[in-house]
């Protein structure tokens, strides 16, 4: 049985609809040596690219990544209706991968 | 006091109340960029107590004369009044070769005045996008998160390398996201930083001369690219502050609070 590892994508739409365009990302990369996110300096840091990886959670998943957390939409909580905090409409994909043992 | 001729205007005011910062690039002169580079160099600029008035801190020290520019006082009395408090500064610095970025945070914990700090930063030395520089978001100050609560966010369609010449300031509404970038250079990266505390009620403390120019009405409804649905709400956020601002408390931009504010009771 090959050992698989997982790779997260983690998508911000600009509404909760998921051919919504993306506004944000992120990557974490479960594949990599332990120590390659801190010589690499690529997109799975902060800054570390100017354009999103996908145009939307659709656009993702045709390209294999598997969509495993929707963001729950609750109402606002009273006193709340005109605060801004997260990113409200965050996605996360998988996708997993075979590593050499 | 500051000489008026270098207050901010409304429209200034109009967009650091949109995107929650100001840019003045190449603004401090060279000699003085090279006195202050020095200083960081030789960690010769103390700490500070928190609380005194800016006004007694770095009597002698040109990171001091930095300070009391009549640019830069003009930016100080617009937006924090006449005589602000030094809360802390830091030398920020990103030693060469360091090849990650730093994690987003906004600077504190959760704020929910509407009076409001700012943090200068300051580049003494010309800093290209291979030696960072600090990475901000524009349009980020009314997001209520404590610190490093954003950790997990690694870009943004929008976001802003500070890329400048030597002497650039930019001064940041303390709610503003931001991160060190690497520095893929042979020389330490430095940028200094100083946040300062109002004492007086922020109230057109700028030349206001401008105020009913249309310009601020559509600075007022700029928008950024990453907040999508949001984008009302934060045309709301920045209504209010508007009105906390000049003390109008009819302002309304668009029509947004004026709808949602009719409430009749004629019968």
């Amino acid at each position: 049985m090959p050992e698989t590892r997982q790779k997260l994508l983690v998508l911000y739409l600009r509404t909760p609809d998921l051919h919504a365009g993306v506004v944000a990302w992120s990557e974490f990369d479960g594949t990599s040596a332990a120590d390659e996110r801190h010589t690499s300096g690529d997109a799975a840091d902060s800054g570390g690219a100017t354009n999103p990886p996908y145009a939307s959670v659709v656009d993702a998943m045709r390209d294999g990544w598997r969509v495993v957390q929707f963001p729950q939409q609750y109402p606002a909580y009273p006193g709340t209706e005109y605060q801004v905090s997260y990113l409200k409409y965050e996605y996360i994909l998988e996708k997993l991968e075979v590593v050499d043992g | 006091m500051a000489d008026s001729t270098h207050l901010l205007n409304s429209k200034q005011m109009a967009r650091f109340v949109a995107e929650g910062y100001l840019r003045f690039d190449e603004l401090v002169p060279d000699d003085l960029n090279r006195a202050v580079k020095a200083e960081m160099d030789n960690q010769a600029i103390p700490r500070e107590e928190a609380g005194l008035p800016l006004s007694a801190i770095w009597p002698e020290a040109a990171v001091g004369r930095v300070f009391r520019l009549p640019e830069i006082e003009g930016i100080i009395h617009s937006l924090v009044g006449p005589d602000p408090l030094y809360d802390h500064h830091a030398v920020h610095t990103v030693a060469a070769g360091h090849h990650f970025g730093q994690h987003w945070h906004a600077d504190a914990i959760i704020d929910t005045r509407l009076h409001f700090d700012i943090q200068f930063m300051y580049f003494a030395h010309d800093t290209p996008r291979e030696m960072g520089g600090t990475l901000i978001l524009p349009g980020s100050h009314y997001r209520r998160i404590s610190e490093s609560d954003i950790a997990r966010y690694h870009n943004f369609v929008g976001q802003v390398p500070m890329i400048c010449k030597a002497g650039t300031v930019i001064v940041l509404h303390h709610g503003m996201w931001h991160c060190a970038q690497p520095n893929r250079t042979d020389e330490m990266r430095y940028m200094f930083k100083l946040r300062l505390n109002p004492t007086v009620r922020q109230l057109r403390l700028w030349n206001t001369e401008d105020i009913d120019d249309p310009e601020v009405s559509h600075i007022l409804s700029t928008n950024q690219p990453w907040h999508g649905n949001e984008e009302r709400i934060e045309h709301v956020n920045r209504i209010h502050f508007w009105r906390f601002l000049t003390g109008d408390d009819q302002f309304d931009n668009h029509y947004w609070l004026s709808r949602i504010e009719n409430e009749p009771e004629l019968v």
